[in-house]
């Protein structure tokens, strides 16, 4: 994924002119060559979030196009207020990208965890929030959105679904079609999906941006009125999005994603997605569960 | 002379206006007002007939509750008419206690919140650079902001990156000091790497002449000594001001001071 990041972003720099790059001191090794051919518009613009976040803005307010990318705490929760006013509130597009997503650098500590990212940037009205989840969505999803005039979130994670789907931003996609229940598998929570359901007579939803909510695609396809929501962030963001959706219709919503609580253990991420129950026979537990109600 | 009616105007329209609607930061307008006026009456090349000419200079009053300072010259200088001027703070208004960009013609940045004006001036400046747009940007921050980290940080990418098309004019007044004391920002901004002058915010010549300093390859932190509450002796470095909206017999009082 941040092999495709640079080749991405670096790709667009080179047909834009009006793309300008801020690095907060990470993935300046990958992006050397874009040093070296666009000097004027990239920038390891140092240890300083907040400050890069506004001057983005005012990059964004003079007709250019910023791309900020750094790791995901100090991008969304150091930076929040500058991301709401200087973003949100004046209406400006911007591209943020981050990388450790939720706890993929898991031995770091909870300083370097952000399961708290698409729950409070979801209060931001305007905002975009994407989860792309192979290397070829995110290419596909930057290219659709980065000139749009948004602000707009990519999410990027250490984990990644073993197949690109033909993905749209703002849509979701339907990756299979069953009666029982409807699964949504939010970016690379489709991958333990996947296996969890492959015997099972379910809906499966892949969502890789939850922001804009694609309304539709649930109303379509949640006749069977339960709904299990596997959320790869803090859990409940978009429980109250699928209600939204579904009214008049009631539903049961089973609701999977990170507890609310600091993850004090170290090691590695897949076994933080053990312990937390991401794994796709404790999803397919539920999933049955959920149908037997 | 001229500016001084101009100014003597313009603070009886804050008053009056302010008291009417019930809000907005009068003493802070006050400190800013002569800056503002020198600024937008003889620096700064903007057209109130085309506000967003991508050639123009920039102005972004980061401490944005001094609003009512920059609407009374914006104002004076047909952005917008008297009728909206006066509208101020009223539920449908484009003014409010903190300007926004998307409403008010000739604002440039919605400020608020301080330690974000400042940064987003830094960017615009880049901005230039990048686009070869030989214009200027200019940031009013207040002493007190400058408690903001942001403010250091972006003094630090603003040296650094040479942004010599940028000017931070500090508004001195020294009310924050019972909190923080900030004291020598001349000092301060030089050591950060910036070219600085001191005068005496109140001046408009001064102002002027240092608005005009030649530019050099650094940013330059013009550092303006004023009093809050400039004009209006009942509200001179008295802190209970702040926020505070003169009565029906204080404005009278204040206004007849001015005559």
């Amino acid at each position: 994924m941040r092999k495709q990041l640079v080749k991405t972003v670096q790709s667009i720099l080179a047909t834009d002119d009006n793309v300008v790059l801020l690095l907060g001191d990470i993935g300046v090794w990958g992006f050397r060559e874009a040093f070296k051919l666009y000097p004027e518009r990239v920038f390891n613009i140092g240890i300083l979030e907040q400050s890069t976040i506004s001057l983005s803005a005012g990059l964004s307010m003079s007709g250019l196009i910023p791309v900020v990318h750094t790791i995901a705490p100090f991008l969304v929760e150091r930076a929040y207020e500058q991301l709401k006013d200087d973003f949100g509130y004046q209406k400006l597009g911007g591209n943020f990208i981050s990388v450790g997503a939720s706890y993929d650098y898991a031995a770091l500590g909870c300083t370097h965890h952000c399961p708290a990212d698409v729950g409070i940037l979801s209060n931001i009205p305007g905002m975009e929030i994407i989860l792309p989840s192979t290397a070829q969505e995110f290419d596909t999803l930057f290219k659709q959105t980065y000139t749009n005039g948004h602000p707009t979130y990519f999410r990027l994670s250490e984990r990644q679904n073993e197949q690109s789907y033909n993905i749209e931003f703002g849509k979701a996609h339907l990756v299979k079609q069953g009666k029982l229940a409807t699964v949504i598998a939010v970016g690379s929570m489709l991958k333990p999906v996947l296996a969890a359901c492959q015997d099972l007579d379910v809906t499966i939803l892949y969502y890789t941006t939850v922001f804009p909510f694609d309304v539709e695609a649930v109303r379509q396809n949640s006749q069977s009125g339960k709904i299990i929501v596997c959320e790869p962030y803090y859990s409940g963001v978009l429980a109250p999005k699928i209600l939204e959706a579904v009214y008049p219709n009631s539903v049961v919503i089973k609701q999977i994603g990170v507890p609310r609580q600091f993850l004090t253990n170290y090691g590695k991420a897949e076994e933080h997605d053990k312990e937390l129950g991401f794994t796709a026979e404790n999803i397919k537990q539920k999933v049955e569960r959920l149908i037997a109600l | 002379m001229l500016a001084t009616n101009e100014i003597k105007k313009m603070i009886s329209e804050i008053l009056e206006i302010g008291s009417k609607s019930g809000e907005g930061h009068i003493p802070s307008a006050l400190s800013v007002l002569d800056i503002l006026w020198v600024l937008y009456d003889r620096v700064l090349k903007v057209d109130s007939k085309n506000p967003r000419d991508i050639n123009r200079d920039r102005f972004i009053l980061s401490k944005g509750h001094a609003s009512l300072g920059l609407y009374a010259v914006l104002a004076r200088k047909n952005f917008f008419s008297d009728e909206v001027w006066r509208s101020f703070g009223s539920f449908d208004s484009l003014l409010g206690g903190h300007p926004d960009r998307n409403k008010v013609p000739g604002v440039e940045a919605s400020t608020g919140s301080l330690g974000h004006g400042f940064p987003m001036a830094v960017g615009m400046a880049l901005a230039l650079r990048i686009k070869n747009t030989p214009a200027r940007v200019f940031a009013l921050i207040g002493d007190g902001e400058a408690n903001e980290g942001t403010i250091w940080e972006s003094s630090l990418l603003a040296a650094h990156h040479k942004l010599s098309n940028l000017c931070c004019i500090v508004d001195s007044n020294h009310s924050t000091d019972r909190a923080l004391l900030v004291n020598n920002l001349s000092e301060k901004f030089k050591y950060f790497g910036w070219d600085t002058i001191e005068i005496d915010g109140h001046d408009h010549d001064e102002i002027y002449a240092a608005l005009n300093t030649p530019i050099s390859r650094e940013p330059l932190a013009i550092i303006a000594n004023t009093i809050k509450g400039h004009g209006v002796k009942m509200m001179e470095n008295d802190p209970s001001w702040h926020h505070r909206i003169p009565s029906a017999q204080e404005l009278g009082e204040a206004l007849s001071s001015l005559k």
